[in-house]
Parts: C-alpha cells; structure tokens; sequence
C-alpha cells in the first residue's frame, strides 16, 4: 500500500476514535429511553450540540496534526533515508545520510548506516589498495623480466603458439636487423615486431619439428625440455636456436603441463662456422697437401741412405728430387701460412672490451688495493680491444702495485689513446727515475698482487693479446709511463646502435598480454581496441600527384594491442627523380642533398608494405597519401588492400560542429605533442597517439568495430574532399 | 723367377724412387703413369702386384682397383693403394674396394719393401 492511502486510512481512524464512543454511547441510551425522557433528553442536549461539536472537531484537528507529524517523520523520513542509500551503494559512495533531522530514533538509525557506509569504505579502500598493489608488483616485475631480457647478450625472442612475438631484446632487434635483407634492407624496420609472425625469419616447419619435440617430452614427462635446431634465413646465414616452452600456469598437480608459447634464443653462427671451414682449410693445406711431397723426399732420401753404391748420375737425380720437393713444401707453406694467418693464429678466450672499461676496471682496483689515489687524463672513445679483461687488469694493478712498492709513487694518472689500429693504455707517473732494466725483471716475473699469484708473466699477458708493453720517459714533465699497446677491433655493426628515439622512456620490446591474442587478419567486425594498426604518413614534393609530385618521405609506427610501439618504426627517405620544389623545403625540411643517393619508390614500397602486413592503415587525411600510393600501383605492382581510417574523418565523427580538424588543431584538443611536425615519422607518431585517443571517444558514440568506424568516417562531409 | 710389379703414379719423384728401390730388390719393375695407361700395363706387363696411387689423371686409383677387381682373371693380382690421402675414411674405401693394402704418403722404404714381400709370398 502507497504512503498516501496509508496516510488516508489513519486520517479516517482518527475521525473514528474522535467522533465514535460519543455516539456510540448516545445511541444506546437514546435506544433505551421511553418518548418522554427522549423529549427531555433533546431539550437538554441540543443547546449544548455546537459546542460538542466544536471541541470533537478540535480533537480531531489535533489528531491530524499529530498524525502528520509522525507520519513525516517517521515513514517519509525513512523513505527518503532508503533513497539516500540507494545512492551510497551504487552512484556515489561517499554520499552520506545527514544526521541532523527527524525524531532521535531515525537519527540513531542514520548514524548506525553512516558508521557501517564508513566501515565499507575502509575495507573496499583496502581491497583497492592490495590489488593495486599487486598489479604494481606484477607490472614490476614484468618490467625487471623486460630489463633484464634486454641486458643479455643472446638474442631472446618469446613467442606465443601462433609464433607470434610477445617479447624481444635489443641483441634480437640488432640480430634480425642485420639479417634483414631484400625489401626490408632499406629502412630500419626489419620484421621483428610485437605481435609480428617470427616465421617470416625462422622457417616454420623447423620451429614446428622443435615444438613437437618439446611436446613429446613433456608428455612423457622429462625435465629437460629444450630443442636445439639450426636453420638457415632466407639470405644464407646461419642461425642456431634454442627453443624452451613456456608452460601455461594451472595446477602443478597435472601430469601433462600445457605449453602456451616458447623462447627462443638465437644465435648467428654464420661468421663462426666460415672461421671454423677457414681453419679446417688451413689444417687440410699444412696436412694433406704437403703429405705427396713428403712422401716423395722420404722416399728419396731413404734410397740415397739405403744404397750407398748409387752411380754419381743417379745420385744427383734423386737430389734433384730433394731439392725439388722440399722447395715446393717450402712454397706450400708459406702459401698457407699467408692465406689462413687470422685462423692459425694461437686461439686464446679473448672478448671484446672497450678501453674505457678495461681501464676503469683496472683504476677500481688499484684504488682499492694500495689506496693509491688515480685519474683518467684522456679517455678515446669508443676504442674496443679484444682482450682477457682479468689478466689484463691484474698486469696493470701489478705494474702500479711495484711502482707503490718500490717508488712510493703517489697517484697514478691513465691515458687511451689510438694510432691507426693500435690502441694505447698508458699508466702515468711522476717521482724518481726507473731503469729499463728493472723493467724487464718485472715483465718475465709472474705476476702477483698481495697474495693473489697468476701463472703467467706480463710478457705472457701481452704476447696472448699479440700486444705489447714498454716503459717510457716523459722528460719535459717529468714523468714516465707504461705503454700498454693492443690492436684495436674494427667497430662491429653490433655496436652501432639503430636510433632510437632518446628519451622517450623504456623501449617496448614486450608485450605479455599478446599471450591470448591470436590471428591478427584484419577482421572488419573486430573490436577497434584489439587490432594491429600502422600509422603513417608522408612528405611529398608537393600536392598535385597527377602533376607529378612524388613521395620523398615515409614515415610510419605501428600500433599493437593499444600501444604506441616506438620502436618499431618505418622511416626512410625515397629519392623522388625530379627536383624538389623551392617553396616545399622549408615546410620538410627535406634537402637535395637528403635525397640523394637514397632508394627510389620502387624499392621502398616493397619495404614498406612488408612492414603494414597484417595492420589495418591509419593517416591523417589518408586520402591524399594513398593518393601518391595508387599512382605508384602500375609501376610497382605495389598494392595496399587492408582497410584504412582517416584521423581526420574520425575527428568530425567525434566533434562533428567543430570548425577545424587539421592535425595541430585536433592535437591540441585531445592534448598530444607534435615532435616534429612536418617529418613524415613525427606526423606519424603523433597520429598514432591521436588516434588512441579518440578510440575511447568513438565508443561513446558507439562505434566499436572497425566496419563502424567504416561506416561513420563514410557518413561524414569530409569523406567527399577528393584529391 | 722374380715378382713383377707395376708402378702407377703420376708424380716422376716418387716413382723415381720407388723404381729404383724395387729393381735393386729384385722385382721387374713396369711403370704407368695414369689410370689408363695402368689398364694396358696390367694386360701387357701381367703384373703380380700394382702399387696404384689414388689421385691420378684420367682415371683415379678407386676407379682402377674397381675394375681389376670386377675381373676375375686378375683376382689374383695383389694391388696397394698409395697415397698422399690419410684420412680414415679414404683407407677403409681403398680397403672396401678391394685394395689389399693402404699406404699413405710418406712412407719407410723397408716397411713398404717388407709389405709387398709379404703380399707375394703366397703367390
């Protein structure tokens, strides 16, 4: 029953219990008098009727106002408390009932819910709080496995079952991008990448074969799960990989553990397998080769020695044989000798260090151990040895622990410097004179520091590096120093880093929740959020395609699991065969110069759609780019077919009154910053961030696939402009 | 009567030596100086022992000792391969072949003087 008819029915009570014992009492009276006591009886009552009638209606009033009042205060009140917590449980937590009104009872009430809405708070707070923190813990350590994966030497590449990449290390990215070769050599986007298909450089089959091996084996339940294969790439190197499953978490109780991706660990063994056929070439010429010819003067001499009766002529032929043979061995060696002189060269555990390493580890330890102050004069940078970075340092703390020793030197300065191939570490001092001959007892002593004795001289030391070291007079300063000289390595292309872009936070070299992601196809139907995208854009030598203006810069980034990926990016400059227009250059900043010398369009766009595989395109005013892509279509044979979105449509989908949708005016609206703007990756980068931005705008709008994204960027004034 | 041996290299300086050795040691001594040439020697000369080396011109020593072998008219015919191939493969293959000796480059006179005695002694 509703408040009010309950309301009413009290009301109509009230009237009952003010009017009805007066006139049920009149009634039974009246019903047992006679006519005449009757008569009497209206004679007497009736004058006095107004005022009866008069003070049972005050009755009533008051009753009323009673009534209204508890009714208020105690079912309205109440009612309204119940609103209120309606609202604290679902709208607004921290709504609280007001304590202020109503009856003391009510108010007991609304402090008893306040205190329990407090008590809620406190453990929901708390709840938040630990999840929190153990998703922090989780992204922390997630972070610390990215870290440390990116510090290891091996190249380290973690994939899902569908061989898609969930993980790589930098060693991965300077690997592949070495191997990378045909349509990927001209830009920096080798086709390693974040939810990109490892197959397209390790051969699937053999990657198959490995993990059915892993499969056997886990299913007959064998602890040591790793395949080993080695493969060959599409350009003929040499890859050696090591496979380890990574094992779905579920119950440890479960006999089969399931798989639900792998790591691979490759490395290219091209470089150390030629070495090994050089050696194995060199070892067959100085064995095999000289077998004949040795055959030959033994069996010469043999015979000379054997039959002393031999005539004069005879002799002389048979020494002729000799002479002959042990000429030819001669040749053949010194032959060998020449063309085998890196690979029969005495093979001792060298790495490559820098100089600056090595010297720092070596002032670390002398500071350490004598407590002898040091300084680095000159430092050359980037100067890399091969060397055995711990005898190395022992020979110098030795060197500097006989110079405390024996001439109370002070403070020892070093110095690296290079010469053509040769590097110099230098070791300085100043104080008393020493002689070369003190020198040389050092360099055949061992070599030994406090206790610790190696085996081996700093003659030995150096002549494993094919180094050398003297001692030698500074006059005009009056020091001297010993010189540490050491052939220098050439830079390997593994210490030329591709650009990354500086300061732009950790690299994204990982992505774990791509664990579940399967198929990246481009699904027309699929959720906005989940696909792959890559944005891009160009610099061009002005507007008119049809006129002959040409590409002369792509720049694009990709998009994965709505993430911005950096790292992955596409830029190069196409040398556009015409001349740049004037007035565009101060707009890209693209010289004549730039352009010289760099790939024509032919070879870039073959790159560049290996690089989009599988992405659905993204562009501002896409329209324009795809123009100069289409024109190129004939002559390359170049298609792009994945559907594209335009950043310009989508923003007069999202702000249909606004007046500009240019991409400075919509970065500054969604609150993105334009790093350079007018280079085809930075227009790139910040259309990418743009558009992860209106993603969670246009499900507003309720546009969550891609063929309503389609549709709506169709539907807008801006999809006529033509170009 | 004294053995006969044919000598096939294609190296003047070792069978030189070898020439001389075998004569002094009593064998009529022949000599052919590639595979063919060797296939018309062992028809002509009847040797009992062929010292066959085994990278020759136009027919390598395998392939002599193939053929000797597929004849049974020369079953008997003793042949040692020589030669400057040491490896343990190329020995069981010159075995394999039917060779009844391998002997690599360089060698002992007496040692290979004492192998083909040996070898002959039956025959």
């Amino acid at each position: 029953m509703q408040a009010r008819y309950r309301f009413a029915l009290a009301v109509l009570v009230l009237g009952a219990l003010v009017t009805g014992p007066f006139l049920l009492t009149s009634t039974l009276v009246w019903m047992k008098m006679d006519g005449s006591q009757r008569a009497l009886l209206k004679a007497l009552i009736v004058p006095h009727l107004p005022l009866g009638a008069l003070l049972t209606a005050m009755g009533f009033g008051l009753g009323l106002v009673v009534v209204r009042t508890l009714f208020r205060q105690y079912v309205q009140g109440l009612l309204q408390m119940a609103e209120h917590l309606r609202l604290m449980l679902g709208a607004n937590r921290n709504f609280r009932i007001t304590t202020e009104t109503g009856p003391p009872e009510v108010r007991q009430v609304a402090r008893a819910i306040n205190d329990l809405a407090q008590q809620r708070d406190a453990l929901m707070a708390d709840v938040e709080a630990q999840i929190a923190r153990a998703k922090a813990s989780v992204e922390e350590e997630k972070n610390r496995l990215a870290a440390l994966m990116s510090e290891l030497a091996q190249a380290v590449v973690v994939c899902n079952l569908d061989g898609r990449i969930l993980l790589y290390n930098n060693r991965a990215r300077l690997e592949f991008h070495a191997l990378a070769q045909g349509p990927t050599f001209v830009a920096s986007g080798a086709l390693i990448g974040l939810g990109r298909s490892i197959f397209s450089i390790i051969d699937k089959s053999r990657i198959a074969h490995a993990e059915e091996a892993i499969r056997q084996r886990l299913a007959r339940g064998l602890t040591a799960n790793v395949a080993n294969f080695i493969t060959t790439t599409a350009s003929g190197q040499f890859l050696r990989v090591q496979m380890v499953p990574v094992l779905a978490p579920g119950d440890q109780t479960g006999e089969a553990r399931i798989m639900s991706g792998y790591v691979l660990t490759v490395e290219n063994i091209t470089r150390s397998m030629e070495q090994e056929r050089v050696r194995n070439h060199a070892l067959v010429d100085l064995t095999e080769g000289n077998r004949g010819a040795l055959g030959n003067v033994r069996a010469a001499v043999e015979t000379l020695h054997d039959y002393p009766d031999m005539e004069p002529a005879e002799r002389e032929r048979f020494v002729r044989v000799i002479a002959e043979e042990v000429g030819r061995m001669s040749r053949q060696l010194e032959s060998t000798v020449q063309r085998f002189a890196d690979a029969i060269r005495i093979r001792w555990p060298l790495e490559e260090v820098s100089t600056e390493d090595l010297v720092k580890a070596a002032q670390r330890r002398i500071e350490a151990r004598f407590n002898l102050p040091s300084k680095i004069e000159v430092m050359e940078d980037n100067l890399w040895v091969r060397a055995d970075s711990f005898s190395l340092t022992f020979a110098m703390t030795f060197l500097a622990g006989r110079l405390v020793e024996h001439y109370q030197i002070r403070e020892l300065r070093f110095r690296v410097l290079s010469e053509g191939r040769l590097a110099y570490l230098d070791l300085l001092w100043s104080g008393q004179v020493m002689s070369s001959e003190t020198f040389y007892t050092w360099e055949q002593e061992n070599l030994q520091v406090g206790e610790e004795v190696a085996p081996m001289s700093l003659r030995e030391v150096l002549d494993r590096h094919g180094g050398e070291v003297w001692y030698q007079r500074e006059r005009a300063a009056h020091r001297a120093y010993f010189r540490f000289v050491l052939p220098v390595v050439q830079a390997a292309q593994e210490r030329a880093p591709l650009p990354l872009d500086a300061g732009q936070g950790r690299p994204e070299y990982y992505d774990f929740d791509l664990f579940k992601f399967q198929d990246t196809g481009v699904d027309l139907d699929r959720n906005l959020m989940e696909m792959s995208y890559t944005v891009f854009d160009t610099e061009t030598t002005g507007l008119e395609p049809a006129n002959g203006d040409e590409i002369i810069q792509i720049g694009a980034v990709r998009i994965v699991n709505g993430r911005l990926l950096r790292q992955e990016s596409f830029d190069q400059l196409v040398d556009p065969q015409r001349p740049l227009r004037p007035e565009g250059i101060p707009i890209h900043g693209i010289t004549e110069e730039m352009i010289r010398g760099q790939p024509v369009i032919g070879a870039v766009l073959p790159a560049f759609q290996a690089f989009c595989a599988d992405t659905v395109l993204v562009a501002h005013n896409a329209a324009f780019d795809l123009r100069f892509l289409q024109i190129k279509e004939a002559s390359t044979g170049i298609h792009f077919h994945q559907p594209v979105l335009d950043t310009l449509l989508l923003s007069a989908v999202i702000h249909p009154n606004q007046e500009s949708h240019r991409l400075d005016v919509i970065a500054e609206r969604l609150g993105v910053q334009i790093v350079g703007r007018h280079n085809a990756l930075g227009d790139a980068i910040a259309t990418g961030e743009i558009f992860l931005k209106m993603l969670p705008l246009l499900a507003e709008k309720g546009i969550h696939t891609l063929r309503q994204a389609l549709d709506a960027s169709q539907k807008t004034y801006f999809a006529r402009v033509k170009y | 009567m004294s053995h006969k041996i044919l000598i096939v290299d294609d190296e003047p300086n070792i069978v030189l030596s070898l020439e001389f050795l075998l004569k002094r040691e009593g064998f009529q001594v022949a000599v052919a100086s590639d595979g063919e040439a060797a296939l018309e020697q062992v028809e002509a000369f009847h040797p009992d022992l062929i010292l066959l080396d085994v990278m020759m011109p136009k027919k390598s020593g395998y392939e002599v000792c193939e053929l000797l072998r597929a004849d049974p008219a020369r079953s008997a015919t003793r042949i040692v391969m020589l030669t400057a191939k040491g490896r343990d493969t190329e020995v069981a293959k010159g075995l394999g072949l039917g060779a009844d000796a391998y002997v690599t480059k360089p060698f002992s006179n007496k040692e290979l003087v004492s192998q083909i005695k040996q070898l002959l002694e039956g025959v």
